[in-house]
């Protein structure tokens, strides 16, 4: 190949991904990223909701990282196709509801169809072998390739030593000799090439990408599939997990509450799709109920709502109800629930 | 030189950033955007994206809970 080789890298906004596409702009491949939205990554989601957070700055991280590439980035909406991903993952879950293994195939085999649609040759990652329990295991690594049918065009430039050789290295695309061999959990390797490299700010990621990692978020989604009975979801079920208190009290709804006002106000956007309560006599947050309730139902839900009411001390609160597919609301007076007549097994 | 809209309205972010870039695909060299967006992330996704991609953020205005923001499409 005498033209310049092309290569698109996943982008995930850490150091890695960084990493390696300096790895490899530093061999002069010409490099491109691209970014899988699946609805649970960890973006500014959780910052837009919240007001106290608000004054802070948000970004997108792996935007910030392209940028501090100079590499375009391409973001592909994969909502729709990653919910089989999610609900019918072949190789299980992790520690949490984390389909990692099936998940990184998956983003590996969209990669490889963007490569295919617009001429480039290969696609590479920022893994290491052995960072990650489940998806980065070195025996793991070739499933991956081996699933999306790219094991071939598939480069890893941070451990390519350590695994056996790939097309672009053959081709004499890269130089394999000038690729890494980073193996285990350290961080001290990927942390002195980043010095070398002159990054001095990088995002660290805590654990995982996505949400699915996150023990509470897992907790609620499966409890939504429970109560569903299956396993489907949609963007907006998904998003409110994100939000507010999650409460349960019988098995047929639940309630969510605000905890502060930009939670109260994204809620409030999803109002005409779900009863919803709020208290007129005290300041206090807005309430969603999923799922068909009784009036009995809507009475116990509207005596939690009081209890995170100004008036949770008093005997009596007024709650606003709007019923779902109901114009008129109508007012219930409620004696707020204590404290301890919430039981724990009640918060999702 | 046309000037085309797109409400992406109470969409979180990276979602906006999203809807832009495919229908940027759709257009020509010069032609404005004009996005509106509810989600604040947008005023730095969308111009860092524009940055890095090769297209222009020329105004920022905000109405009431509306952020909209306006882009000249560059080079493909
Ligand atoms: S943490 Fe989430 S996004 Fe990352 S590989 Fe695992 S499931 Fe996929």
């Amino acid at each position: 190949m005498n033209k310049q080789p092309k290569a698109v890298a996943l982008i995930s906004g850490g150091l890695d991904s960084m990493l390696a596409v300096k790895v490899l702009q530093a061999q002069g491949v010409h490099v491109e990223g691209i970014n899988f939205y699946t609805g649970f990554c960890v973006e500014g989601h959780t910052h837009a909701i919240r007001k106290s957070s608000q004054k802070k700055e948000k970004r997108n991280n792996a935007l910030w990282v392209a940028e501090q590439l100079g590499i375009k980035l391409h973001i592909i909406d994969v909502i729709e196709e990653y919910k089989e991903v999610l609900t019918n993952p072949k190789h299980g879950y992790g520690a949490n509801l984390n389909p990692c293994l099936d998940c990184k195939s998956f983003m590996v085999k969209k990669a490889r169809e963007w490569m295919d649609e617009n001429g480039f040759d290969f696609i590479f990652t920022g893994e290491v072998i052995g960072q990650r329990p489940m998806s980065q295991r070195k025996e793991t690594m070739p499933i991956v390739a081996k699933q999306c049918g790219s094991d071939e065009r598939l480069l890893r430039p941070l451990c390519a030593k350590l695994l056996p050789e790939t097309l672009p290295e053959r081709e004499g695309w890269v130089d394999r000799e000038k690729l890494l061999a980073f193996n285990g959990r350290s961080r001290k390797p990927q942390i002195a090439l980043a010095a070398q490299f002159g990054f001095d700010e990088y995002a660290q990621p805590a654990g995982g990408c996505c949400f699915l990692t996150d023990e509470a978020y897992s907790v609620k989604l499966g409890d939504l599939w429970r109560q569903r009975g299956s396993k489907n979801y949609d963007l907006d079920d998904i998003m409110l997990l994100k939000v507010g208190r999650h409460i349960r009290p019988r098995d047929h709804f639940k309630v969510i509450i605000g905890r502060e006002e930009g939670e109260n106000n994204f809620m409030n956007g999803y109002r005409k799709q779900f009863t919803h309560m709020h208290a007129t006599s005290h300041n206090g947050p807005l309430a969603l109920i999923d799922g068909n309730v009784s009036s009995e139902d809507l009475e116990l839900a509207a005596q939690i709502v009081a209890r995170f009411t100004q008036g949770r001390d008093t005997d009596s609160v007024q709650i606003e109800v709007n019923e779902k597919d109901n114009e008129t609301p109508f007012t219930l007076d409620v004696v707020p629930l204590r404290n301890d007549d919430i039981p724990k097994e009640w918060y999702l | 030189m046309a000037t085309h809209t797109l409400d992406a309205r109470r969409l979180l972010c990276p979602m906006p950033v999203i809807r832009a870039q495919n229908r940027i695909k759709t257009l020509a060299k010069g032609d404005i955007l004009e996005v509106t967006c509810t989600d604040p992330g947008a005023k730095n996704d969308l111009p860092t994206w524009c940055r890095i991609n090769g297209h222009e953020v020329i105004e920022i205005e905000t109405k009431d809970d509306d952020i909209i923001i306006k882009i000249a499409v560059g080079e493909a």
